[in-house]
């Protein structure tokens, strides 16, 4: 690893640190800014991304369940680093005999028997690895086309293309193990994972911003929210019984 | 005589109307009655639009804790507000939650639905699980049903939290931005309120 890399971790993590100490969990980084951006991702899905997916929806289910198995397999490569980094084997372990399963028996993960065997494959990120280590969101900003985000997750994002081996050997196009890509496959899978969630969440987003009042702030919720959820694991909204003085 | 008969029909026709939205006091039973009420009411097509929504609108009063629900989803300014405020909020808030809550049953009522079971967490309140069933244009959906039950007779569902999701609590974040991006002032909440429930 060079100086220069060395030292940018170095200064993300001392900014990351502070943004713990500093920032709460509904705070915003430029509000306004990211109002802005927002309503240019309204635009980009209404005009792209939303006519995309509801085609993609008219396909049969055997194909849209094999892509979404597609891209679920291949995110597995980035989740396995960051079980271990969080320090679970059990589940690295799970994720990487799940990979195996999908990518032969599953043919190149289009198929998934590994969750027919009980081999779990929850998805995580580097993002989630900091929140694990008790690193705070920092503030929360939305980025064109990616969506909502925070300090820690953009910094995750951008961590995850170096710990990902589908992201090094495609995105950054580094040959692994006499397997190489280019950044049209990296950018490809990240396309088609995109179509898959947004078919399968149209009638989510349509009730949503149907009967938001406010869809940025909700959508921010929503994301705070499951972000939580996935660093604990096991965290859920019932769990936390809030309703205290509405009790009596 | 033709005053009471009319009033004695419309005696009966409340009674009629009141017992078919009592549930069972169990939870789990009290959510399956209720949301199978709800999705058959919707899928009926000899009922027009307008009696649908009267009827999901009158099950929901009578078994959704809207006052909670307003209070919780206003947060701590309530405890700033004089009287008046809070009772224009808490009317703009039945019409708003009633209307939102008409449309998001609609559209998931053609799904399959199942209960799953029932966990008490506390006296005051039970998680109930359920599940919209996977089909071809919408993945499986678990949610589950805070459940208030101080009165074990009469429980009131007060949230419904979505893969993990809580709707009251995104209620209640959606509302704290709009009052923070205005300098914490009701009328611009009325106003978006407003302009929902006319919608």
């Amino acid at each position: 690893m060079s100086l220069k890399k060395i030292i940018i971790l170095i200064s993300a993590s001392f900014f990351l640190l502070s943004s713990n100490l500093s920032a709460g969990t509904e705070k915003e980084c430029f509000e306004k800014v990211s109002r802005g951006v927002f309503k240019f991702n309204k635009g980009f899905d209404k005009v792209i991304l939303r006519p995309i997916a509801s085609g993609y929806n008219k396909l049969p289910e055997s194909i849209r369940t094999g892509t979404g198995n597609f891209t679920s397999n291949i995110g597995t490569l980035l989740t396995v680093p960051n079980h271990i980094l969080q320090g679970q084997w059990r589940l690295a372990g799970e994720s990487t005999a799940s990979f195996l399963v999908n990518s032969t028996i599953g043919i190149l993960g289009f198929g998934n028997p590994a969750a027919k065997m009980g081999l779990k494959n929850q998805q995580e990120d580097v993002g989630q690895t900091l929140g694990a280590y008790g690193i705070g969101t920092g503030c929360y900003f939305v980025l064109p086309i990616l969506g909502p985000t925070t300090i820690r997750d953009s910094f995750g994002l951008v961590a995850d293309t170096l710990i990902d081996p589908f992201a090094r050997v495609t995105l950054r196009e580094k040959e692994f193990l006499n397997v190489s890509g280019t950044k049209i496959d990296y950018f490809s899978v990240k396309g088609a994972y995109a179509v898959d969630f947004r078919g399968d969440n149209m009638t989510n987003l349509d009730s949503l911003e149907k009967n938001s009042i406010d869809m940025y702030a909700a959508l921010k919720s929503l994301y705070l929210q499951n972000r939580t959820k996935k660093i604990s694991n096991t965290f859920s909204s019932e769990d936390v019984d809030d309703w205290g003085e509405f009790n009596k | 005589m033709k005053r009471l008969i009319n009033k004695l029909v419309f005696v009966v026709l409340i009674l009629v109307n009141t017992n078919s939205f009592s549930y069972d006091s169990d939870p789990k039973t009290f959510i399956t009655e209720l949301v199978n009420d709800a999705i058959n009411t919707l899928s009926n097509k000899n009922i027009s639009k307008t009696d649908k929504n009267k009827k999901i609108e009158t099950i929901a009063l009578q078994n959704v804790d809207i006052e909670a629900l307003s209070m919780y989803t206003l947060g701590d300014i309530r405890k700033t507000l004089d009287q008046g405020t809070l009772e224009k909020y808490k009317d703009l808030f039945e019409n708003y939650f009633l209307k939102s809550l008409t449309s998001r049953l609609t559209d998931y009522s053609t799904q399959k639905f199942e209960v799953l079971s029932a966990d008490q967490k506390s006296e005051t309140y039970t998680i109930v699980s359920s599940r919209i069933v996977k089909n071809s244009s919408q993945p499986e959906l678990k949610i589950k049903w805070r459940v208030y039950t101080k009165d074990p007779a009469k429980p009131l569902i007060r949230d419904l939290i979505v893969e993990g999701l809580s709707l009251a609590k995104t209620q209640r974040e959606e509302f704290a931005s709009i009052l923070n991006s205005n300098n914490n002032d009701m009328n611009i909440l009325f106003q978006k309120l407003e302009e929902f429930i006319k919608k």
